[in-house]
């Protein structure tokens, strides 16, 4: 079983290049009228280019924080966010999201949907209209461009979402539990799927979710957050190969793996 | 289930047609209306017969038409100030909390005037001619369009707004793509209102300062006792109500036909 990163190689990568995102010492405290609530406390975390971490937690943990603190769409209390090195202090468009429900627009079709972040950040229309074609036809949605949201299933409306998190060449891919809505049957499809289209885009991908073994399918490191306020609990490499397939899920590796994720729920107190 | 023979699945089908049912509806009333007269021997000068009625509406035809286009083109143009004034409101309430703070109450406070009381001051203010009757469909029609502006542009999901912020979006980027669009079932739905209430407008603002118009000759024949041409006068403005309604329907459907309330799927009873 290969391992995908030992810490040899990626402290000699983490020397040479700058990490897609680093996070340090960053706390978040949201002031409301009944007082501060702490969300996020004292989180460091660094992810490579091209790596796919997969955090998971309990509910209000702060994950979703973490996630709009990344995208620059909240501003840490505390400690520095930075993308390819430099500070986030807001929205800085090198990121695409994806949330739980698509939020399509649905008085646009499925490719003007996809064209959304061009046309907001003014770019050049023939140019990423061909790139839009070319990542639905990488979702398996070709000859759907003209339809409209609500003609789709919803695993392809989720997908839709993906093309239109990709299509402006971001840096990094946010995804917060974005199969959460959908049936177990097509969540495995669009696992198989997600990590196809990261092999093929080799994008950085963070993702949130609430399944372990979901998790453990994805990524090549899993962090695990503590409950609210969110620190970071433990980070594992994941030993599996980086091409996985659904048998994999039987296999001991992936066991091992997510009972070492359900432990730290378990002991924790949460089911 | 039995099956449905050919003949009762053509019945149900014509049932379908939009005007069909509206029209078996409308004589039933008629029929209630006559049959409720004689069996309770109401007199003529209560409440009229239909026949009195449509015999009004057929001999009164000319005035009724003649005086039906002033009042069209007062409740029409109150409405058009009505819908672009009543949005841009909306506009500047749903962008800026202060705005909101400060002009809301007092839209609502203003609502609580009744328009009967204000409107003979127009007619001090603009004289005996179109004007008041416009200002008053206006004022009336005013209120619905800016409540449900403003509900449909503040009721964008939280997380469509920090997907286009999260894209670098600007506020009018934000309003232009997402906010307006979203917000046109809702704009809609306030037109609709608003244009029934223009045509009431109209005719207020006729009672009070006018010597022409459907709501003059309502005026005219309440006060000689002629109550079939009293009721063929509201038939003919409730058409006309009808009618601006129905075109505003027609709008709806080519404006937003990707909204769920215009995908309409032919029920056919099983």
């Amino acid at each position: 079983m290969k391992i995908v990163s030992n810490n040899e190689s990626s402290l000699r990568k983490q020397a040479t290049d700058t990490p897609a995102i680093e996070i340090a010492g960053v706390s978040k405290v949201y002031r409301t009228h009944d007082g501060e609530i702490p969300s996020v406390s004292a989180v460091d975390l660094s992810v490579s280019d091209g790596e796919f971490v997969v955090i998971v937690g309990p509910s209000g943990c702060g994950k979703t924080t973490l996630l709009k603190m990344i995208s620059g769409l909240l501003v840490p209390s505390e400690g520095e966010v930075r993308v390819e090195g430099k500070a986030i202090t807001k929205p800085h468009g090198n990121v695409g999201i994806v949330f739980q429900s698509a939020m399509l627009l649905p008085w646009r079709s499925v490719l003007k949907n996809v064209m959304m972040p061009v046309e907001v950040k003014k770019l050049p229309v023939s140019t990423f209209e061909a790139r839009a074609r070319a990542l639905l036809k990488l979702t398996g949605l070709e000859g759907f461009e003209n339809n409209y949201p609500w003609q789709l299933s919803g695993g392809m409306q989720q997908r839709v979402s993906i093309c239109r998190a990709l299509v402006h060449d971001p840096k990094i891919v946010l995804m917060d539990e974005p199969f959460g809505a959908l049936d177990a049957m097509t969540r495995e499809h669009m696992n198989v799927e997600l990590m196809r289209i990261q092999r093929e885009t080799k994008k950085t991908i963070l993702l949130i979710t609430h399944s372990i073994p979901e998790a453990v399918f994805l990524a090549n490191r899993v962090v695990v957050m503590t409950p609210r306020p969110g620190k970071i609990a433990a980070v594992y490499d994941v030993p599996l190969p980086s091409v996985r397939t659904l048998d994999m899920m039987s296999s001991t590796a992936f066991m091992a793996m997510t009972q070492k994720l359900r432990h730290h729920f378990s002991d924790a107190g949460i089911d | 289930m039995a099956a449905r023979t050919p003949f009762a699945i053509r019945i149900a089908m014509s049932l379908q047609r939009g005007w069909v049912r509206p029209l078996l509806f409308l004589c039933l009333v008629i029929t209630l209306w006559d049959v409720s007269i004689r069996l309770f021997n109401v007199p003529s000068y209560q409440i009229p017969t239909p026949t009195a009625v449509l015999f009004a509406l057929y001999t009164d035809a000319g005035p009724l038409l003649t005086q039906a286009i002033p009042t069209t083109i007062a409740a029409v143009a109150g409405f058009i100030l009505s819908a672009v004034f009543g949005i841009l409101v909306a506009v500047l309430i749903a962008g800026s909390r202060s705005v909101e703070s400060y002009v809301y109450p007092l839209l609502v406070f203003s609502q609580s005037i009744p328009k009967v009381a204000i409107a003979p001051l127009f007619v001090v203010w603009f004289g005996f001619g179109i004007l008041p009757k416009i200002l008053s469909a206006f004022l009336i029609g005013f209120f619905p369009v800016v409540v449900s502006a403003v509900q449909g542009f503040k009721s964008v999901e939280p997380e469509m707004l920090d997907l286009a912020r999260a894209m670098e979006a600007n506020k009018l980027q934000i309003f232009r793509m997402v906010r307006f669009p979203h917000a046109m079932p809702a704009i809609f739905a306030g037109l609709k209102v608003s244009v029934t209430l223009a045509v009431v407008g109209a005719v207020v603002g006729e009672f009070v300062g006018s010597n022409n118009g459907i709501g003059f000759l309502l005026q005219r024949s309440i006060g000689n006792f002629e109550l079939p041409t009293m009721f063929a006068a509201l038939v003919v403005l409730s058409l006309i109500g009808v009618a601006l309604f129905w075109i505003l329907d027609v709008l709806e459907r080519m404006t937003i036909p990707w909204h769920a309330s215009q995908r309409h799927q032919l029920i056919i009873p099983a």
